[in-house]
C-alpha cells in the first residue's frame, strides 16, 4: 500500500477556515486604512527576549555571516515606520525554536500591526472591531492589578517573595523556581490566567515592571508597563504595546536581556543596532500588537491542539 | 544515575519525585509570548497510585526511578509478606502487605501476576485481569430465578467477599474481573 503520510492533516473545511480569515482580516485592515507590508524572515539579528530562542543559520558566502529566522516582525516593522510609513501590518510566519506543545509550533502565524497616534487603549479598541468583524465575542477589559488582586488576594506590586512562594508551591510549582519575577510569571500564568477560562474573552493591560518587554512606562505610582494581552477563555492571544521609542531605554533593555541570556547560559544574539538608529532617528509614538493567527483559528474551530488548524504542523512537516 | 530534562518527559517515563518512584501520566508545555516555559506535568506516585499535578521549569531535570515491571507466579503468603517467582530464572520476590495490596485477596496460588519492582523490590502487585474461585459460604441459592437481577455476598476460597446473583449456590466456582471486584459468570 502506497504511503500516506503526505496528506495534510487537517480536512477542507480548516483549509477553508484559514482562508477565510485571511481574507477578513486584510479586509479589515485595508478598510481601516491600515496598509500591508513584508519584512524579512532572516536577519543578522533577533530577539534578545530570554525566553526566546532563535533558529540560526549561514549565509554560504565567503563570509559566512551569521543569520536569524525573526521571531517576530516587530524590528523590521518599527524600522518602516520611523521611516514614515504610517500604519502598517503584516501576515507573517515567525519561528521559535524549542516552542513546541498543545499551543506551540515552532513555526507558525503571526498578524502583527502597529497604529501610530494610538495608545494602548485605543489599539485595544481596534482589535475589539477586529473580532467582531470575525465573530468573536468583545473581550472585557481589567487591569492586571486588579485581576490578581480579584483572583489571589494579592496586589501584584506589594506581594512578597514569600507569599509567591506559598501561591506557587499551592499550584504545584517546583521548589526549583526562586526567582521573584519567575515566581509572579507563574502565579500570573498558572494561577490568574487558569482561572480566567470562565471569563470568555479578557483584555487584561498595565503589566508589572518587570515584564514590560518592549512597552513604555507609565509615570504613575506603582509604575506600571503599557502593555496588554488578550485572553480568550484562558488562552493568550495577543500581545501589545503602547511602544517604547526612548532608544537609551530600549538599549538598556537589551543589555539587561543580554545579561539575563548569559547568567542562564544561553546564546548571547547581537543586538539589533538598525533597530536602535532608527529609535534615535525618531520613530512615532505608537501601539503595536502581534496576535497569534494559529491560535485564534483554534478558538473558531474549537481546536484543543494547535495542530488542528496546520495543515502540515511540526512532526508532519 | 541518569536524569530527564522536561523536554525527555513523556507518558510513562518512570522518574524519582520527593523521594518516590512516580510514572508520567502527562506533559504539557506551558509559555507565555514573554516569560519563562514551563511544563505541567501529571505524575502518578507508583507507592500510592495518587496522581499529582508538579509544574517544573523547562530544563530542569529529575532522577530516572529504576521501576521495572515483570510477570511472576504467586507462590504462597507467610500472612505477612506475599511470595513470587519468576519462572524464567526462578528468582524469588517477597511484597509487603502495602505491595500487595487489593491484589492480594484474589490470589491462592500459581496465578501470573505483575509485579513492579523499584530498586529490586516489590512497590506493586496486579492480579490477573480474571480469577477463578471457589464459594465458601453464602446463602441457599434461589432456584430458578436468574432474571430478577438480585444480589447477595459470597466469601471466597481466599476470604475475598463478593456480590453474586441470587442462583448461585454455595461451593460453585465463579470467574471475578479484578479491576472492579465484579461477578463475572459461572466458571464450572
Amino acid at each position: 500500500m502506497a504511503n500516506l503520510d503526505w496528506n495534510p492533516v487537517v480536512d477542507q473545511s480548516t483549509l477553508k477556515l484559514r482562508a477565510e480569515i485571511l481574507r477578513k482580516v486584510r479586509q479589515f485592515m485595508n478598510e481601516a486604512g491600515i496598509m500591508e507590508v513584508e519584512t524579512p524572515i532572516l536577519a543578522s539579528s533577533t530577539a534578545t527576549d530570554p525566553n526566546i530562542c532563535s533558529f540560526e543559520t549561514r549565509l554560504h558566502t565567503e563570509s559566512g555571516s551569521r543569520l536569524y529566522l525573526q521571531t517576530s516582525p516587530e524590528f523590521h516593522m518599527k524600522r518602516l515606520l520611523a521611516a514614515g510609513s504610517g500604519s502598517i501590518f503584516q501576515i507573517s510566519r515567525a519561528f521559535r525554536d524549542e516552542e513546541s506543545g498543545r499551543y506551540h509550533n515552532p513555526e507558525f502565524t503571526m498578524l502583527e500591526w502597529y497604529r501610530p497616534g494610538f495608545d494602548h487603549h485605543e489599539l485595544m479598541n481596534e482589535i475589539e472591531s477586529l473580532l467582531d468583524y470575525l465573530g468573536l465575542q468583545k473581550p472585557a477589559r481589567i487591569s492586571y492589578a486588579d485581576v490578581f488582586l480579584e483572583l489571589t488576594g494579592f496586589d501584584p506590586h506589594a506581594i512578597s517573595r514569600k507569599q509567591l512562594i506559598k501561591l506557587g508551591r499551592d499550584a504545584g510549582l517546583s521548589p526549583a523556581v526562586e526567582d521573584y519575577n519567575e515566581l509572579l510569571d507563574f502565579v500570573f500564568n498558572h494561577y490568574v490566567i487558569s482561572r480566567l477560562r470562565d471569563k470568555g474573552s479578557v483584555f487584561v493591560f498595565d503589566f508589572p515592571q518587570a515584564q514590560a518587554a518592549l512597552a513604555r512606562l507609565s509615570g504613575g505610582e506603582p509604575v506600571t508597563a503599557a502593555r496588554f494581552e488578550l485572553f480568550i477563555q484562558g488562552l493568550e492571544i495577543a500581545n501589545g504595546f503602547h511602544e517604547l521609542c526612548d532608544p537609551h531605554e530600549q538599549k538598556q533593555r537589551f543589555k539587561s536581556d543580554l545579561q539575563q541570556r548569559s547568567k542562564q547560559n544561553k546564546t548571547l544574539y547581537p543586538i539589533d543596532r538598525k533597530f536602535l538608529s532608527a529609535l534615535e532617528s525618531g520613530m512615532p509614538e505608537s501601539a503595536g500588537v502581534a496576535l497569534g493567527l494559529d491560535r485564534l483559528l483554534m478558538v473558531l474551530s474549537k481546536a484543543s491542539h494547535i495542530r488542528e488548524v496546520l495543515a502540515f504542523p511540526i512532526n508532519n512537516a | 544515575m541518569a536524569t530527564f530534562s522536561t523536554n525527555e518527559f513523556k507518558s510513562g517515563l518512570k522518574v524519582m519525585l520527593d523521594n518516590d518512584p512516580c510514572a508520567i501520566v502527562e506533559n504539557e508545555y506551558v509559555k507565555p509570548g514573554k516569560g519563562q516555559a514551563f511544563n505541567r506535568v501529571k505524575l502518578r506516585n507508583l507507592k500510592t497510585g495518587r496522581v499529582i499535578e508538579r509544574t517544573f521549569k523547562s530544563g530542569e531535570t529529575l532522577n530516572s526511578a529504576d521501576v521495572l515491571e515483570i510477570e511472576v507466579q504467586y507462590l504462597y503468603s507467610d500472612g505477612e509478606l506475599w511470595h513470587f517467582m519468576d519462572p524464567s530464572n526462578y528468582e524469588q520476590y517477597a511484597a509487603d502487605k502495602n505491595a500487595a495490596g487489593e491484589a492480594a485477596q484474589w490470589l491462592k496460588g500459581e496465578e501470573i501476576c505483575t509485579v513492579t519492582l523499584w530498586n529490586g523490590s516489590p512497590l506493586s502487585v496486579t492480579a490477573p485481569n480474571f480469577v477463578t474461585l471457589q464459594i465458601t459460604e453464602t446463602d441457599p441459592g434461589v432456584r430458578g430465578d436468574t432474571a430478577t437481577g438480585g444480589t447477595k455476598p459470597a466469601t471466597l476460597e481466599t476470604g475475598a467477599v463478593v456480590k453474586v446473583p441470587l442462583f448461585v449456590e454455595n461451593g460453585e466456582l465463579i470467574k471475578i474481573d479484578t479491576r472492579t471486584g465484579s461477578y463475572v459468570s459461572r466458571a464450572s
